[in-house]
């Protein structure tokens, strides 16, 4: 049974708990409202982005001489797995839900025996990682002293990547990010973004067709290498954004429980405190009686 | 007939612009290209120079861009797109410093260097 003195210091010290969590919570409801914000002014970008690329590869004519970027090295040898992650922690499954995923698809290549580099954006993903996965590493960026991602960050990573396709480091590309459903769901997601996939279900006009100025192939080399940086723009923005929504949630549960502990504690200690009253009456009356 | 079309453009952060217009000038990649109504679908991108909405009633200055152009509909995408409106004279001589710096960089091909040389030109030219 512990003390009067301790529960009381017990009781003190979760209600300041308590209120970090609480001011954490509106911290992050206060980011997650900007970021959101962030996340939907992005997606015009990226959408069109799409449906341009979509239109003109559709064009090209003879699919020997695309871009690799587009279509692939032809090779299934070496995968390039880019996991973003948040810098910062108590977010809940945030971080672990995109390692947890991105795990599985790195035991399925091993298992493959193909392949397999890493490159970690975020410091809560590295720190995951690099136990079990640590010599398939080959970068790790983080964002820890930017307070906002802007696009120019997301296409140093995707300048990155072009650059070590170009080296032919790898033949295949994958991202991992959290997509941002709601507050309450983000879910893990991962992305293949060379080659870039075609999207079947996106249906573009019959009579569009374009003049293009100069040729197909010219945009599209000029166009693909923005295209990867705007896709981990993209997952950037989903990512903050599911971020602030996962610490809103995880911060609001452990307010809760801070609450339900205080009362729990608080009953433990009035009881107590009426058993110590009672037996010092106790003791009292019966000094008193027998005299 | 209706002579005005939509112009959009969108910044990976946000859509800059977004209105009907008459015509608009494009710095595109193969040079100054002029879009009015009814062009033919389209699909280039840009060097650095000056959107010119409406005969100078809105500038931009951009260094890259796509442009796509489909059924009175214009799109830029454009990740370095400054209004012009809100570029002061010092930003401007800082953004030439710092390309002239770049210039000088030894490991840069010639297609970068020609941008870039086109940049410090269209810089110097912009007058407030």
């Amino acid at each position: 049974m512990p003390s009067l003195d301790d529960l009381r210091k017990r009781i003190s010290s979760v209600k300041s708990t308590q209120k970090i969590t609480k001011a954490m919570k509106m911290v992050a409801a206060a980011k997650l409202r900007k970021a959101q914000e962030m996340a939907e002014n992005g997606r015009p970008y990226s959408d069109k982005m799409n449906i341009i690329i979509q239109n003109l590869s559709k064009a090209i004519s003879d699919p020997a001489n695309a871009p690799k970027l587009l279509v692939g090295s032809g090779e299934d040898k070496t995968h390039l797995c880019v996991v973003m992650t948040a810098d910062r922690g108590l977010c809940g499954g945030f971080n672990t839900n995109i390692v947890k995923q991105a795990k599985s698809y790195f035991n399925k290549i091993i298992k493959e025996s193909k392949n397999l580099k890493i490159i970690t954006v975020g410091t809560k993903g590295l720190d995951q990682l690099k136990r079990e996965y640590g010599k398939y590493i080959i970068k790790k960026i983080d964002f820890k002293n930017k307070k906002k991602v802007s696009f120019k960050d997301a296409s140093l990573v995707g300048d990155e990547i072009v650059k070590l396709f170009k080296n032919n480091e790898f033949d295949k590309c994958i991202i991992f990010y959290n997509k941002f459903k709601n507050v309450m769901t983000q879910i893990p997601q991962s992305q293949q973004l060379i080659p870039a996939k075609k999207e079947e279900d996106v249906k573009i006009e019959q009579d569009s067709s374009y003049d293009f100025e100069p040729e197909e192939d010219e945009i599209l080399e000029d166009l693909l290498p923005k295209n990867i940086s705007t896709q981990i723009y993209k997952g950037f923005l989903e990512n903050s954004a599911s971020e602030q929504g996962s610490r809103m949630t995880a911060m609001d549960n452990a307010t809760r429980n801070a609450g339900d502990l205080v009362e729990k504690l608080t009953i433990n200690y009035n009881r107590s405190r009426q058993a110590a009253i009672t037996k010092e009456l106790i003791e009292i009356i019966s000094g008193a009686e027998s005299l | 007939m209706d002579e005005n079309f939509n112009i959009e453009i969108v910044s990976p952060e946000k859509k800059l612009f977004a209105e009907k217009g008459k015509s608009i000038t494009i710095p595109s990649f193969e040079g100054e290209m002029t879009i009015l109504a009814d062009h033919i679908s389209t699909i280039t991108f840009l060097r650095p120079g000056i959107i010119n909405i409406n005969e100078n009633k809105k500038k931009f200055f951009v260094e890259e861009g796509t442009v796509e152009f489909s059924k009175n509909n214009l799109t830029i995408l454009s990740s370095t797109i400054i209004d012009l409106d809100s570029l002061s004279k010092n930003a401007i001589s800082s953004m030439i410093e710092e390309s002239k710096k770049e210039l000088n960089q030894q490991n840069i091909d010639d297609k970068k260097r020609y941008i870039i040389s086109h940049k410090i030109d269209c810089l110097s030219q912009i007058s407030l």
